[in-house]
């Protein structure tokens, strides 16, 4: 960290602020007003078509059949992708932190491709191996299992997007704390399960928290990967982002703003929430 | 121990895993792997874990990508070639490729704005604006088109339409790239040391000075980080511009609509040949910022 001056250095700035009054409001003018434009206005305006009629609208909207079994599919696909993205994070994370292995750079880079993919690009990744005709296809269809233009391909699709999101909330952690106390219960005679279980968890709980949030809130408003790879079947593939598309092809704006409006809730909530556990994770180490 | 409890930094690091590219694993550990294989690491847990990681990666992150190389170069370079500069496809990537440099380079001036306000400025509501700077990261992209539709689609209260152009392409951009260079500069610009500009000022120096010889230098790593990061997120994005650009071909279509229309036109080499291209962009940028960052590691 900086080093924190010796004392009056604020002040200096803020005198040298107040010198410059102009500059000083002219950013602060510049920098809000963007926000404004293109933040928080947009955001307020659908809220207020959202809620303009009151919450019974939103409320029949959302709970349609098609509604409802949207939000079903949406939470059955994120659940399971941030299950798996947890187990295989906190593993990665374990072995990247605190083994030494060949290839442990290369496995550092792979986790953080995900990111610089574009969502369709998974989608169609995931066809040329999982589709009909893809590397995959016949051996998967020959053994009666479908996983493109299902569910398991929509899981496969959000595992991928969100998949650095656990490792690196976990790994920083996992580097600071050090292994002293993992050691010192295996020489206690704690079989690995239990150093994990007693010693491991409990001192990330708070960062595996924070990455949990971060992957579930990216798992519940996954589109694109999830829109190449789901066949759009209604009430059987389709998720709360694909049917905010959907509702909005039917020119039924009340519908796709109300599920609109509950994807921005939960977003809101999960920024929320992941600043505590965040805070309380850097706080613990 | 790098950061006591409740330091400034807790507040203003948001979903920090894009921003914080960086790798938890010092480079110097690397060339010591061979020292330490025979110590606690041959343990069979370690072999059992690395090779369910290693399945894990490989099927869901690895061998699909590979697919999708594999497949663009399915009929040969030329094959290839052919596919990526068909008119409407090269169209899409010039597009995509001008508007998100525009979008990067806007950017990197608003974003060290809006940090430097955020730092240095105080005023009433602050610490919301500080907590909803990262709703673009959070939201939806589907929902962001809807957001910005809502304002600036046909149905606009305030009369400003701007569905179906390429404005809207660069709004849809803008929005969802909006935290990354505000979020890699913020922490630099907290940290930066402030009796720098304090003896700067004291010997005479004005603001403007100031701002250029002292304040700029120490922020360029991470202004250029951030810009970087946002070019990439900006050349793959689908769901906010798919709804708001109309995906007119040749007017308003960029890649990755490009690739879904073909992909749906069932056209796999051509969508895989697209897809391609935009990996190796993305790939040369990511790699591009590795090198700065530790240019700027052996620099400091």
């Amino acid at each position: 960290m900086a080093s924190v001056g010796i004392g009056g250095s604020d002040g200096t700035v803020a005198v040298r602020g107040n010198r410059r009054p102009v500059a000083r409001y002219g950013l602060r003018f510049v920098a809000l007003g963007y926000l404004l434009v293109l933040l928080a206005a947009p955001v307020a305006m659908v809220f207020y078509r959202a809620f303009q009629h009151g919450l019974g609208p939103i409320w029949s909207a959302l709970t349609t059949g098609e509604a409802r079994s949207a939000i079903e599919v949406t939470l059955i696909v994120a659940i399971s992708a941030v299950v798996l993205n947890t187990i295989f994070g906190v593993g990665t994370a374990l072995l990247l932190v605190r083994r030494r292995f060949p290839g442990r750079h290369l496995l550092d880079v792979l986790v953080d491709i995900p990111q610089a993919v574009s969502p369709i690009v998974v989608g169609l990744a995931l066809i040329l191996v999982y589709g009909k005709f893809g590397f995959f296809g016949s051996w998967i269809e020959r053994n009666g299992i479908k996983i493109i233009f299902s569910l398991p391909g929509m899981v496969l699709a959000t595992a991928f997007v969100s998949l650095p999101l656990v490792v690196r909330s976990v790994a920083p952690v996992l580097a600071e704390l050090g292994d002293e106390q993992e050691q010192a219960a295996r020489t206690l005679g704690a079989s690995s399960w239990q150093t994990f279980r007693r010693i491991t968890l409990p001192s990330i709980r708070d960062a595996l928290a924070y990455g949990i949030v971060l992957s579930l809130a990216r798992s519940l408003g996954e589109y694109g990967a999830v829109t190449v790879v789901s066949g759009h079947v209604i009430g059987k593939t389709l998720t709360l982002t694909l049917f905010i598309d959907e509702r909005l092809q039917n020119f039924d704006e009340p519908a796709a703003y109300s599920a609109a409006v509950l994807l921005a809730i939960i977003a809101m909530g999960s920024l929320l929430i992941s600043r505590r556990f965040r805070a309380r994770s850097r706080s613990v180490v | 121990m790098s950061l006591p409890p409740n330091s400034a930094l807790d507040d203003v690091s948001g979903p920090g895993v894009l921003a914080r590219s960086a790798s938890p694993i010092s480079d110097s550990a690397v060339p010591s792997w061979w020292a330490q294989r025979s110590g606690k690491n041959s343990r069979g847990g370690t072999s059992l874990g690395l090779g369910l990681v290693t399945l894990y990666l490989s099927f869901l992150v690895l061998i699909p990508l590979g697919a999708v190389v594999w497949k663009s170069q399915s009929n040969g370079w030329s094959a290839f070639w052919r596919q990526v500069t068909t008119p409407e496809a090269w169209d899409a990537l010039k597009l995509t490729l001008t508007i998100s440099v525009g979008v990067a380079l806007f950017n990197l001036v608003m974003g060290t704005v809006i940090a430097w306000v955020l730092v240095r400025d105080d005023f009433p509501g602050k610490a919301v604006v500080e907590l909803f700077i990262d709703l673009p990261f959070a939201l939806p992209t589907i929902v962001a088109g809807v957001v910005l539709l809502s304002l600036y689609g046909p149905r606009s209260p305030a009369h400003v339409n701007i569905a179906f152009t390429r404005t809207a392409i660069t709004v849809a951009l803008l929005f969802v790239t909006l935290p990354f260079v505000v979020r890699t500069v913020q922490p630099v610009l907290i940290e930066l040391d402030r009796d720098m500009e304090a003896a700067a000022a004291s010997l005479g120096a004005s603001p403007f000075l100031i701002a250029r010889r002292i304040i700029l230098p120490n922020l360029v790593p991470a202004m250029l980080t951030g810009t970087g990061l946002a070019f990439a997120r900006a050349i793959g994005e689908f769901g906010s511009v798919s709804l708001l650009s109309g995906n007119l071909p040749f007017r308003t279509e960029v890649s990755a609509v490009n690739i879904y229309n073909q992909i749906q036109s069932d056209n796999p080499v051509g969508a895989a040949a697209q897809s391609t291209v935009l990996l190796v962009v993305a790939f040369v940028v990511l790699f591009a910022l590795d090198r700065l960052k530790r240019w700027g590691v052996h620099r400091g």
